[in-house]
């Protein structure tokens, strides 16, 4: 296949992950579509290093996956936290910031 | 049709559909699941481009590491309020629309890129050790720094969650 495919694959799942982003209501599935977002991003790396032979591609995409288990394990600490203090996790019913 | 070709259009359509489930299922817990298919699948796609090591690495910290954390956040979540672990969407046309531009601007800048990149012969059983010698060699203090993230990150979730006495 031609790194056109798999760019475009990426592609597709980036955008299916932020159409989660955009619609889900609770803020664990709006965590869900964000992994879908980052492992678009990977398959996006892993692909211009192997098209382009060059194996710094493959490293970044072992950072980018240690920083998103970080970026899980903070954000859902957030969560349990905000479930903690308002009893809801729906994005919407969150508005303490707004004036 | 090579093996690859078939391999790559499997793999791509198990992760789209994993993925829309992902993003479509009204239960939570099962959109968990689903995540967890379309992160195998993503680790697929990593072995069709010859990287093993990464396709290990995926299964062992995301479908392992991150499915236990979220169906862990779930369970302290939903289920101490008694409800059903029913999510709702909202806004679904605009969320459609507006990931549909983003899907076509990225095909159509792929459409315009100059094609005909060659994929270059590759041992990849050579690929693992020259990772392995580049993290400690050019990538040595990223990762110090990538060590030094995941201990502040799990004191910091630590710190989040902690009961108030």
């Amino acid at each position: 296949m031609s790194l056109n495919a798999y760019l475009t694959l990426a592609a597709l799942v980036f955008a299916i992950g932020l159409f989660g982003v955009l619609t889900r209501r609770n803020a664990i599935g709006i965590l869900l579509g964000i992994e879908l977002m980052l492992n678009a991003v990977n398959i996006n790396l892993v692909a211009f290093a192997r098209f382009h032979g060059d194996l710094r591609g493959l490293v970044f995409t072992l950072f980018t996956i240690a920083i998103t288990v970080a970026e899980v394990a903070v954000g859902l600490a957030i969560v349990i936290v905000i479930f903690r203090v308002r009893r809801t996790v729906e994005a919407d019913r969150l508005d303490l910031l707004r004036g | 049709m090579t093996l690859e070709m078939v391999g790559f259009w499997m793999v791509a359509a198990v992760l789209v559909a994993s993925s829309l489930a992902v993003v479509l299922t009204p239960n939570l817990f099962h959109a968990v699941l689903y995540l967890a298919a379309a992160l195998v699948a993503t680790g697929l796609v990593f072995l069709l481009l010859d990287s093993p090591f990464l396709f290990a690495v995926q299964l062992l910290l995301y479908a392992v590491g991150v499915m236990t954390v979220v169906v862990f956040a779930i369970m302290l979540t939903e289920r101490l309020v008694g409800e059903r672990i029913v999510q709702t969407s909202r806004s679904l046309l605009n969320g459609a629309v507006v990931a549909a531009a983003v899907f076509v601007g990225v095909v159509g800048f792929l459409i315009r890129a100059p094609r005909s990149v060659l994929r270059p012969t590759l041992d990849a059983d050579a690929t693992t050790p020259a990772i392995g010698r580049a993290l400690v060699g050019p990538f040595a203090v990223t990762l110090e720094l990538l060590g030094l993230l995941l201990v502040v990150a799990l004191l910091g979730a630590l710190y989040f969650a902690r009961t108030d006495e």
